[in-house]
């Protein structure tokens, strides 16, 4: 049965606080802090992008499957901030891992769910038997508009998943995708900053499209909420993944380990996928877990995973996420991080 | 940075490959067609370690035109495991926390980008262990 044998995560070391965001722009920090439970974001440094994350969050995930990357079959990198507007990522990801030549690359985009989209593809290859390995990636260094609401949230990080049949960590026991024409954010060609429809993109987008996935892979399934002992859902803020947790039937106690965007903010593409990374580094053999992402535009992908022995031999082979999320970190002021975004126009 | 040059040392600088003289045993970094200790023109792929020790550094505070915007920052000689030494930047610390004999491990990272259109160019830089 196909399963992850390997899995990683990147995350930039600098991080602006909320009242930082908010003091320039005269807003309240507190009422955001409140609202989004949300306290800081991370950043990544000029010289860090979607591809150096992935190549570091694939290097991680590499040490824990312990496979030779010549057998990697398919490179996925789902993103929507890939650094070339026309020239793959995966590519580079390929080369810099030695995977290169014989292997299926593409790029994909999905707003927030690419990641998870990656993940989906590889496993149905997998699966068939076309391949023998897969890597999927799901990585996003995101943009938000000068005193936008998502100038909050938009945040940067990458998870890295090896997808095999052979000795896998967690096996992959369902997959459903739920998708529907919902314009609720968006970003048009040479547009520098994405728009949103404000509070539509609630409950008709992020809300429905998660209920409606993860009810219907548990039904699938035949699954209950309380038959998960971890579930975690796209973290667009704190307060979203939380809300719809509950909506669901979930107890606060299954989502917590996952839920890492209080402190890291919206990685995008990496979002769901990263919190499923810091919830394979606590969990235990037999342990089953829900992960439905979701993408605005709009769309939700679901995978119910159960976690087998082997999560015990390879947890420690790479650095756990809170780890990353809590050591080494670099507080920014916002004339840094707009220089570190490219936001300030400069002369020639 | 003219795309072809950077093409032919993508095996060096995304995946720090290099060449070992089959007869000597001498790796070298990067890799040169004859061993300058034995002249034999025969080597093997050896990848490098991507931990080691600052031997020694520099901290740029006028900087060329692609680096302008990261001054100061501190460019190093880093003895790896495996005992080669490499130049790198050294990244993620501060130039005033940088001292010699620190322990330091390989980053995939962008190193410079041809302007607004032109292509960018990723390779390796040294963070803290």
């Amino acid at each position: 049965m196909v399963g992850i044998i390997g899995y990683g995560a990147y995350i930039p070391r600098n991080r602006i606080k909320v009242e930082e965001i908010a003091k320039v722009w005269g807003a309240d920090a507190p009422s955001y802090k409140k609202g989004l439970q949300l306290y800081e974001k991370s950043v990544p440094s000029p010289d860090q992008d979607t591809i150096t994350m992935s190549v570091e969050a694939t290097k991680n995930a590499l040490k824990r499957a312990n496979i030779n990357p010549q057998e990697i079959g398919a490179v996925y990198v789902g993103s929507e901030s890939h650094p070339y507007a026309v020239k793959p990522s995966g590519t580079t990801l390929a080369e810099a891992i030695g995977a290169t030549p014989d292997i299926h690359c593409a790029d994909f985009e999905f707003a927030c769910k690419a990641g998870s989209e990656a993940m989906f593809v590889c496993i149905g290859l997998v699966e068939s038997g076309m391949i023998k390995y897969g890597l999927a990636v799901g990585a996003d260094t995101s943009q938000g508009a000068p005193g936008d609401a998502l100038e909050y949230s938009a945040a940067a990080g990458a998870a890295s998943y090896i997808f095999g049949k052979e000795n896998p960590i967690a096996k992959v026991l369902h997959t459903f995708s739920f998708m529907t024409d919902t314009p609720d954010f968006w970003r048009r060609e040479y547009q520098f900053y994405p728009r949103h429809a404000g509070r539509f993109t609630g409950e008709p987008a992020y809300f429905k499209h998660i209920t409606g996935c993860a009810n219907a892979i548990m039904s699938k399934a035949n699954m209950k909420p309380e038959d998960f002992n971890y579930a975690i859902f796209h973290q667009p803020n704190g307060k979203f993944p939380m809300r719809v947790g509950k909506m669901l039937g979930f107890k606060k106690e299954q989502i917590e380990p996952g839920w890492l965007s209080p402190t890291l903010g919206n990685t995008y593409s990496g979002s769901s996928p990263m919190g499923l990374t810091a919830t394979l580094d606590v969990c235990k053999p037999g342990d089953m877990i829900l992960m439905v992402s979701y993408g605005s535009g709009a769309g939700s992908d679901g995978f119910i995973y159960e976690v087998t022995d082997r999560i015990n031999e390879v947890r420690d082979k790479a650095p756990k996420t809170r780890y990353l999320l809590e050591h080494n970190k670099k507080y920014i002021e916002y004339g840094t991080y707009a220089k570190f975004r490219g936001k300030i126009r400069m002369g020639e | 940075m003219f795309p072809a040059r950077y093409w032919r040392e993508i095996p060096q600088r995304y995946r720090m490959e290099a060449e070992k003289c089959k007869k000597c045993g001498k790796i070298y970094f990067p890799p040169r067609l004859i061993c300058p200790e034995c002249k034999s023109r025969e080597f093997e792929q050896v990848k490098l370690k991507d931990e080691g020790t600052l031997l020694t550094y520099t901290v740029i505070r006028v900087g060329p035109s692609q680096f302008v915007n990261q001054t100061p920052y501190a460019m190093g000689i880093v003895k790896l495991d495996d005992g080669i030494n490499i130049l790198a930047q050294i990244v993620d610390c501060e130039p005033d926390q940088i001292q010699t004999g620190m322990k330091l491990k390989i980053e995939f990272r962008k190193i410079q980008q041809d302007g607004e259109a032109g292509i960018l160019c990723y390779g390796y830089k040294c963070v803290p262990a």
